[in-house]
């Protein structure tokens, strides 16, 4: 069983206890203790079942890489699925629960699969339900998702907070073990702005555990010392518990700082995002241990050497009290020495070497009575929910069992791996090496910044150094080197000297026994989290999965949670084996950020909630709301589509708003219009190359409707134009093109008429606007000014300054509506005094204010066109009837070149017109109407299509307008318009203008 | 006057530094060439001060003037003195190609005040910009993005900050520095 020490666990502050519950079951740790080391110490060593054959699994490692330990942490709005147990710091009222179970972690019905295995291969799932097709949705999928996935989703919104951090630095050092801590002196010496970052709690990585000898004293003091200096100095900053997550171009890296996970009662944020500006990136970032693959491999009990070795010197946890240990490399000799001097019972080492000497670690475990079984492997391990023993069988052979022995644990070392990823996320490249039978960077094809100078540098264990004196040697050149790329040419640190143990050569074991047979090979496990085995890369292999990035998705290792961190090169070096070809030319799949899986709510920051958009909001919004406003987004605004009066359905608010409107007055906040002025001498010739139609004849004080099209002759914007001095326009845009417009007309002056005369602003929040319409409109704004508003004062279409209610505003007279209208723009401060007295004012009048249905509906009684309704980005002006906005007299505008193509000036080009339904009812949008045969594809040819429609209320029928096959031509023809529900809807074809057809009501 | 709101009506929040809408601001928008004399002297004017040089503001008691562009400027002087600045600025630029507009209106300014390196970590939850006291000197000018908004940022004086945005966004960018300093989300990069 596995328990805690009476003694040990550096990391421990055993004077505060702390209890937490797993799966309901109350279990005590003590702070310093991870979830998985307060596992272990509460013989908790299974914690949970595997992913498709739900078998039991086991803590496997210490550290990030850990593929087992997964849990469901907390409750409620606090629950998060998938947290790592190896990890995740224990807190006081911890709880959490295993995953991927049913019904319990004990006893799991789908553990059968485990027996179905050679039922399950790799490929299972596409060879299987691949047919039939219809089964894919409603079938397929549902069976797939039940029986597959790890955590579930949780079911309360998270009440916790998260955000951003930008940071810049001169050198960024990702990785807080001894590497980075020297790498960190080195740059820091220099004077350059260092930020150190490392993802667990702790500085000085798996030193202290590894043990030896810095400047004649114990690493861990080393340790202790370069902290407290790297602590004191300015210009260094250090962050634990944040990740190096990401690095992507130009010096961009993202850190993910846990703030709050091991303090959740603290206030603040729980993750913090750190977006950081790195000139040079260290990247400090470890190794990890590789396991073997040998029969049984996964049993609870069975667990890399490092990790056995952390839990007994970090938290004072024996993973079992006889531990057989099995390697192909020195480094797993420490776990058995460290075992061994804990009085903890090691019977023996199985290494699957045969050294003509004994290295000096070799010497030290047999010089402590521990039996070496030197070219000895693991046959196969026995046990089902915890190791029971191992049967011994030559490294050589097939796994005849020579011997069986009996233990409680397995610790296995098949070599180390540099932590690549972060060097590899922007392109670093990789290079074999043959000794440590692993990648390392390639340092001369390093990720290249904007000049094409290396930005990445690779530190210590992560650069393939793996003894404590060419990490610290190496993180001191590489700390020094990236502070010099930054510019930073300070002073130099001395590499600390270091007393080397020499080690023999590791031996490449990517199969256990060599010999394995298919047996052993279907038990041997590559992929933990994802149960991916040799047998199914070798089959992967042998259906002609040869790149490796197909055999990876075909047989999905890597593609855990873990994105393989202990499965990848041994994957690849038994693909490479099946396929006969050296490791190298089979190469690794992509590394892609994050390093490991960070919160999507860390990504989100402050977006969320009242911060998750900004929505626009007019000076009079807080009228609107507390009017009832019914709203719609428009571009970020929110505008209201009507005001809703109890008892009202939103229909019967826009027929009310029209109708009070066509017979008295109607108010509409129009403040979200754009409104952009042009302003220079060469103003007007500007605009006359902007719009359709010429603008540099308008006089001032007088208004004119324009049109502008794109280079390709489609319709953008339109607008009413309004000339304010000989050198000065307003141009109004839709709401949605003020700021696309702005674009528009800065790009044609800054890269085609730099030379021009002209400027543009966007005054668009400058003013409220307020639209005052219907037939009592003049009388209602005269009871509030003494200037001259009349018919021959202020006609249509012309503008003026005038004072109402004390505030200085300019009156528009235009409509949109077909009704004597006025549009009064007043500074934005003073938009809701002028509203609230033009609602006072109209009083007698019933004033009613409308929304932006009533509005559209008003314009299409008119027959007036929509941006986004009637166009759509291939619409030309010519399909709307609009030749008469667009000047014949001009050499050129922007789109005339394009509107003269063949295809733009084809005759069967569909026009707009009117719609009016036979039977009164109101058209579906977007309908088609049909006509005879069918096309290629076998579907219903098509004559038009509807671009608006509504009930209107004045009419008291549907309306709609269309664009449709020499439609003009055609008046009094009626179509069909199929509905979606099978019936059709016949309407005839009609002038698009509905409603006061010679503009009487707008020109009193 | 007395009808004239600022969009948020001088709102404040407290965390770890304090945000307030400043009010309304007299805000004039000057495009021209800046090397000519007469936009200088518009400058001198309106603002008090100096044509400030790229990405700075400068600063003095009657006013600020800030570089926003190669051919632009933000002059900031009290809002009741906005029309006639801009007057005044109009007649001084005579003939030469200028634009000058008054968007007093459709801006909104914030003030967020403390300790300046939290000041500074607080805007820099939200903002992609390099705020630490090396890289961002009273007197610098930045305009930028504040999350999902245009904004533009400099510091009045230590541990004062002022941001511009958009006036039909105020609320969001007040939300956004409410949370930003909210207790407890100090991030102690730039303080020690």
């Amino acid at each position: 069983m596995s328990t805690r020490l009476a003694n040990g666990g550096r990391l421990l502050d055993k004077g505060r206890k702390i209890d937490f519950t797993f799966n309901g079951k109350r279990m005590r740790g003590f702070e310093g203790d991870t979830i998985a080391s307060a596992l272990l110490a509460n013989d908790q060593m299974m914690v949970g079942r595997s992913f498709k054959y739900h078998r039991p699994r086991g803590v496997v490692a210490s550290g990030a890489e850990e593929p087992n330990g997964l849990v469901g942490m907390g409750t409620g709005a606090d629950f998060e699925p998938n947290q790592r147990v190896t990890t995740t710091e224990l807190f006081d009222g911890l709880t959490c629960t295993s995953q991927n179970h049913w019904p319990s972690l004990d006893f799991d019905v789908g553990a059968i699969n485990t027996k179905l295995s050679r039922f399950l291969p790799a490929g299972f799932y596409y060879k299987m339900f691949i047919y039939p097709r219809p089964f894919w949705k409603h079938v397929y999928e549902p069976i797939i998702r039940k029986s597959a996935g790890l955590g579930r989703a949780p079911d309360q919104r998270d009440t916790d907070t998260y955000e951003h951090f930008y940071a810049f630095c001169d050198v960024l050092v990702i990785g807080g073990g001894v590497a980075g801590l020297q790498a960190a002196r080195a740059a820091g010496a220099t004077g350059a702005k260092v930020l150190l970052i490392e993802q667990t709690a702790h500085w000085g990585g798996r030193a202290p555990v590894d043990g030896g000898t810095v400047g004649g004293q114990p690493v861990d003091k080393f340790v202790d010392e370069i902290v407290a200096e790297l602590a004191a100095m300015d210009n260094v900053t250090m962050r634990n518990r944040t990740m190096g997550a990401g690095v992507y171009d130009h010096g961009y890296a993202l850190g993910y700082e846990r703030v709050g996970d091991h303090q959740p009662a603290a206030k603040g944020p729980r993750h913090r995002l750190w977006r950081i500006r790195a000139a040079q990136i260290v990247t400090a970032t470890g190794a990890i241990e590789r396991p073997l693959s040998f029969a049984g491999n996964d049993i609870p009990g069975v667990m890399l050497a490092s990790a056995v070795r952390d839990y007994v010197v970090d938290f004072g946890v024996s993973i079992g009290d006889r531990t057989v240990v099995v390697t192909n490399n020195d480094d797993a000799y420490r776990t058995a020495i460290t075992l061994k001097k804990n009085g903890l019972d090691v019977p023996a080492i199985l290494d699957a070497r045969v050294p003509t000497q004994d290295s000096p670690l070799m010497a030290e475990a047999k010089g402590l009575g521990i039996r070496v079984l030197m070219g000895h492997g693991v046959s196969s391990v026995q046990g089902g929910k915890r190791v029971t023993g191992v049967g011994v069988c030559s490294q050589a052979g097939e796994g005849a069992v020579l011997e069986e022995i009996a233990c409680d644990a397995v610790a296995m070392s098949g070599g180390w791996s540099p932590v690549v990823h972060l060097w590899s996320h922007c392109g670093g490249k990789l290079i074999w090496d043959e000794a440590t039978a692993a990648f390392r960077p390639d340092v001369d094809n390093a990720p290249t910044g904007a000049k094409g100078e290396a930005f990445v540098t690779p530190a210590g264990a992560a650069n393939g150094a793996l003894s404590l004196g060419n990490v610290l040697s190496d993180a001191t050149s590489a700390g020094a080197a990236a502070a010099k790329a930054a510019g930073h040419t300070g002073d130099a640190v001395a590499v600390p000297e270091v007393e080397n143990i020499d080690e023999a050569r590791m031996a490449p074991v990517w199969m256990m026994p060599q010999g394995a047979g298919v047996k052993k090979r279907q038990k041997a496990w590559l992929d933990y989290q994802n149960d991916v085995k040799v047998s199914d890369i070798q089959l992967a292999a042998q259906e002609g999965y040869e790149s490796v990035e197909h055999a990876k998705r075909y047989t999905t290792l890597g593609m855990a949670t873990d994105q393989g961190k202990l499965s990848n090169i041994n994957g690849l070096a038994i693909l490479s084996d099946a396929l006969g070809q050296p490791i190298p030319q089979t190469g690794t799949t992509t590394f892609r950020p994050p390093y490991t899986p960070i919160s999507m709510a860390s990504i989100t920051g402050e977006a969320r909630d009242e911060r998750f958009m900004p929505i626009r909001q007019t000076p009079m919004y807080d009228w609107h709301v507390e009017n009832g406003a019914f709203f719609e987004p428009v571009g970020q605004w929110r505008r209201p589509y009507t005001y809703q009066k109890s008892g009202e359905t939103i229909e019967q608010a826009v027929s009310r708003e029209v109708k009070a409107t066509r017979a008295s007055l109607g108010m509409l906040d129009a403040s979200t219009l754009g409104k952009l002025v042009v302003k220079g001498k060469d103003a007007g010739k500007f605009l006359d190359m902007l719009y359709t139609n010429m603008m540099s004849t308008l006089k001032p004080g007088r208004c004119r409707y324009g049109l502008m099209c794109s280079e390709n002759g489609f319709l953008i914007d339109d607008g009413v134009v309004a000339r304010i001095d000989d050198d000065t326009f307003l141009c109004h845009t839709t709401t949605g093109g003020a700021e696309s417009i702005h674009g528009h007309m800065e790009e044609w002056l800054q890269t085609e008429w730099w030379d021009w005369d002209v400027y543009v602003a966007n005054l668009t929040e400058q003013y409220a606007q307020i639209a005052v319409v219907g037939p009592r409109a003049r009388e209602t704004l005269e009871k509030l000014t003494g200037d001259d508003i009349s018919g021959e004062a202020l006609p249509f279409m012309a503008w003026k300054d005038i004072t109402l209610g004390g505030i200085a505003a300019r009156a528009y007279r235009i409509s949109f509506s077909g009704e004597l209208s006025y549009e009064i723009a007043v500074k934005a401060s003073e938009g809701r005094a002028l509203w609230d007295a033009l609602l006072a004012a109209g009083q007698p009048a019933n004033i009613t204010v409308y929304g932006t249905e009533a509005l559209h509906i008003m314009r299409a009684e008119k027959g007036f066109i929509m941006m986004g309704d009637e166009t759509d980005g291939t619409v030309i002006p010519q399909d709307l009837g609009l030749n008469w906005a667009i000047s014949k007299k001009k050499d050129d505008y922007i789109g005339k070149r394009a509107q003269a193509r063949s295809h733009m000036t084809d005759p069967t080009r569909w026009k707009l017109v009117g719609l009016e339904t036979v039977d009164g009812g109101v058209l579906p949008d977007g309908a088609y109407a049909t006509a005879e045969g069918k096309n290629a594809n076998g579907q219903r040819e098509t004559q038009g299509r509807v671009t608006s429609t509504y009930h209107s209320p004045t009419l008291e029928r549907g309306i709609a307008m269309g664009l449709v096959l020499n439609g003009p031509d055609r008046m009094g023809e009626v179509l069909e318009f199929p509905r979606l529900d099978g019936t059709v809807m016949r309407a005839k074809i009609v002038d698009p203008v509905f409603f006061d057809k010679d503009g009487e009501k707008q020109n009193v | 006057m007395s009808n004239s709101v600022s969009a948020l009506n001088g709102a404040s929040a407290t965390g770890f530094a304090t945000v307030r809408d400043m009010g309304l601001q007299g805000m004039i928008t000057l495009r021209g060439d800046l090397s000519a004399a007469a936009i200088k002297n518009a400058v001198k004017t309106a603002a008090g001060g100096d044509m400030p040089s790229a990405g700075h503001i400068s600063l003095s008691d009657a006013g600020s003037a800030a570089w926003m562009s190669p051919d632009e400027l933000l002059i900031v002087v009290p809002y009741a003195d906005a029309d006639a600045k801009l007057a005044e600025i109009t007649k001084g630029m005579g003939d030469a190609h200028h634009m000058a507009v008054n968007v007093s209106d459709a801006r909104c300014m914030f003030a967020v005040s403390g300790d300046d390196a939290l000041v500074r970590e607080a805007l820099a939850k939200l903002m992609p910009v390099d705020l630490s006291p090396a890289a961002f000197k009273i007197g610098q000018f930045r305009r930028s993005r504040m999350a999902q908004v245009p904004a533009a940022v400099w510091m009045a004086d230590t541990g004062e900050a002022r941001i511009v945005c958009f006036r039909s966004v105020a609320q969001y960018v007040f939300d956004l520095l409410k949370g930003a300093t909210a207790p407890g989300s100090e991030v102690r990069y730039m303080a020690r």
